[in-house]
């Protein structure tokens, strides 16, 4: 009985300190989204309050509905994000299948070849990626930024998905080959399933820089037409600098997406490091 | 054994090929050849529109050259600084969280978990713009909040002052980042099996003894990792120092990093012409600067650390 303050106090202790590190982490976002919903003389007068049924404006929204082109960002991000990352994870299983499951010449020296891109950033090869793309004629082409963020992608889908397809027991593969399925029917209809918390775990972690990054868009495809949201969201913040409702309003957006993902997500996050991707 | 008799592999293994061709070839195509044509184009000068090799002299002119050699020392000496903050706050910070939250009977875990974690989510756009808007004299967030709690005269424009431009948007990246060792070794305390700790708390080690003599040397290895990750992010960064700085990071380069310096020579800004060949001889110095930075890591860190195997 003696422990028990300690133990109490301990606990308010870790709730203390984990309660203000949320504030900071979730204020500056906070201030964003609190503002982006409130007449300009209140985002100025008193930033910090919640809109009221005075203060409450979607001005900003309307602005950008008006003069950006949000709509076609917003499918030009998700077109890039989504093919790419359908592509990283096929490629990626099926590479790390081939890897995990079967003895050949080579294997290893492979697999530390395409782990190497892991530690390696891509953008240090920009100078030549964007000479590859102009004479390919893919410069503000989606398809450009798709190839990129699908060899960007690809080294840590591969690292992480042999890891786990290591871990699926061979009888049952064996049992599959008995029954005269093909190596490709037990890629799909027995491996393919049983790693699906660690497609979750590589898309989430793959996703977030891709939707997020602003180098290959504002270098491969500056165009109006190509523009993803983040670098959208950029030039319009440039050029509207001191519309504050609009450009409150343009980050919100920006948020809200990525956010929705992650939320849906975040058990996969940490069910897929703990099972033993990181180890 | 008994795969072989199974002549589990009928020969040739065409499938192999098949599984693992699309992986290799997107990666080998956009990843390694540009990079390796980016290091032989350090090699290379182009002279009235003929390429000439040159050798080393475009490294000895971003070395020693001053034209060159001040912004790529400048540029050098501030990612120096802004990595030595992020290993001195974020991951102790994201150490102590990890600690705090990987406790089985703290409710809310959870929440504070998820919560701690956006802003690793966010883009840079929108990381840069708000503190901007928190930090600027204008707007005044931070200003009235310091005024609120008496603080006022502690106040001063940060992002805008040479001498504090760089501190301050290292500090914004470390709150920016701190999720990611968080995760990582909250995933690592997790994974310690529960026969482990029982046996030190028969010991009677609990508590935070049993944190530093039991939990922390079981997860150097991935506190090894986060390093390493931090790292080459580090000397990999543009994103934050473009957004809330512009491509001439100010005032005057003050937060200029490798990254900046790298966009700037090659794409040109105002005046300045782009340099293609200078681009990929700072792209290259980046490279060997990320590979020597893991290399050490592996060889020297990585292999002393003890591997448990549960």
């Amino acid at each position: 009985m003696s422990r028990s303050p300690s133990i109490l106090m301990r606990t308010i202790g870790a709730h203390v300190a984990l309660g203000g590190y949320t504030l900071i982490a979730l204020f500056p976002v906070a201030v964003i989204v609190i503002n982006a919903f409130k007449s300009r003389a209140a985002i100025f007068s008193e930033p910090l309050t919640p809109p009221t049924a005075k203060s409450f404006s979607l001005i900003g929204f309307e602005t950008i509905s008006a003069r950006g082109d949000f709509v076609s960002y917003f499918i030009n991000s998700a077109t890039v994000t989504g093919v790419s990352l359908a592509l990283i994870l096929s490629f990626g299983a099926m590479a790390a299948f081939a890897l995990s499951e079967y003895r050949f010449r080579g294997n290893g020296l492979i697999a530390l070849y395409v782990a190497l891109g892991i530690m390696i950033p891509i953008r240090l090869g920009t100078v030549a990626i964007l000479q590859l793309m102009v004479s390919a004629g893919l410069v503000n082409n989606l398809l450009a930024l798709i190839l990129v963020y699908t060899a960007q992608g690809l080294p840590l889908s591969v690292f992480i998905l042999t890891e786990f397809m290591r871990q699926i027991s061979a009888d049952l593969k064996d049992a599959g080959r008995i029954d005269g399925l093909s190596e490709y029917k037990i890629f799909f209809m027995l491996v393919l399933p049983l790693v699906r918390p660690a497609l979750a775990t590589v898309a989430v972690f793959t996703m977030i820089p891709i939707w997020n990054d602003l180098w290959f868009p504002l270098i491969l495809a500056p165009a109006e037409q190509t523009k993803t949201i983040t670098l959208g969201a950029q030039v319009f913040i440039g050029q509207f600098v001191t519309d504050w409702n609009a450009v409150l309003a343009a980050l919100t957006l920006a948020i809200v997406p990525i956010l929705i993902l992650y939320l849906l997500f975040s058990r996969q996050l940490v069910r897929g490091l703990t099972a033993g991707a990181v180890k | 054994m008994s795969s072989a008799k199974l002549n589990r592999w009928p020969s040739p293994r065409w499938h192999i090929l098949v599984f693992l061709a699309p992986a290799l070839s997107v990666y080998t195509a956009l990843m390694v050849i540009p990079l390796a044509l980016t290091l032989r184009q350090s090699l290379y000068n182009g002279v009235d529109g003929t390429l000439a090799f040159v050798g080393f002299e475009n490294f000895s002119k971003l070395l020693f050259d001053p034209t060159w050699a001040t912004s790529f020392w400048n540029a050098l000496s501030n990612n120096l600084v802004f990595f030595v903050i992020h290993m001195a706050l974020q991951n102790p910070i994201g150490i102590a969280l990890a600690a705090l939250l990987a406790n089985p009977k703290l409710r809310l875990a959870r929440f504070y978990r998820t919560a701690i974690f956006v802003p690793t989510i966010l883009s840079f756009v929108v990381v840069g713009f708000v503190w901007k808007l928190i930090l600027s004299p204008l707007w005044g967030v931070a200003p009235s909040m310091l005024k609120a709690i008496g603080l006022g005269w502690l106040f001063a424009p940060w992002l805008g002052r040479e001498d504090s431009a760089l501190i301050a948007l290292s500090l914004i990246s470390v709150w920016q980042f701190v999720g990611m060792p968080m995760i990582l070794i909250y995933a690592a305390l997790l994974s310690i099996p529960d026969e482990v700790l029982e046996a030190a708390e028969c010991d009677g080690i609990t508590g935070w003894s049993q944190f530093f003599k039991i939990k922390l040397p079981l997860i150097l290895p991935t506190i090894g990792i986060a390093s390493i990750l931090t790292f080459v992010g580090n000397f990999n960064a543009f994103d934050l120092v473009y957004v809330s700085q512009g491509a001439q990071a100010g005032p005057n380069y003050s937060t200029d990093l490798l990254g900046t310096f790298l966009y700037r020579t090659f794409f040109g800004f105002q005046l300045q012409l782009g340099d293609t060949y200078m681009g990929a001889t700072i792209a290259s110095m980046m490279f060997l600067l990320i590979l020597f930075g893991v290399c050490t890591y592996l060889f020297f860190v990585q292999r002393r650390l003890q591997r448990y195997q549960f």
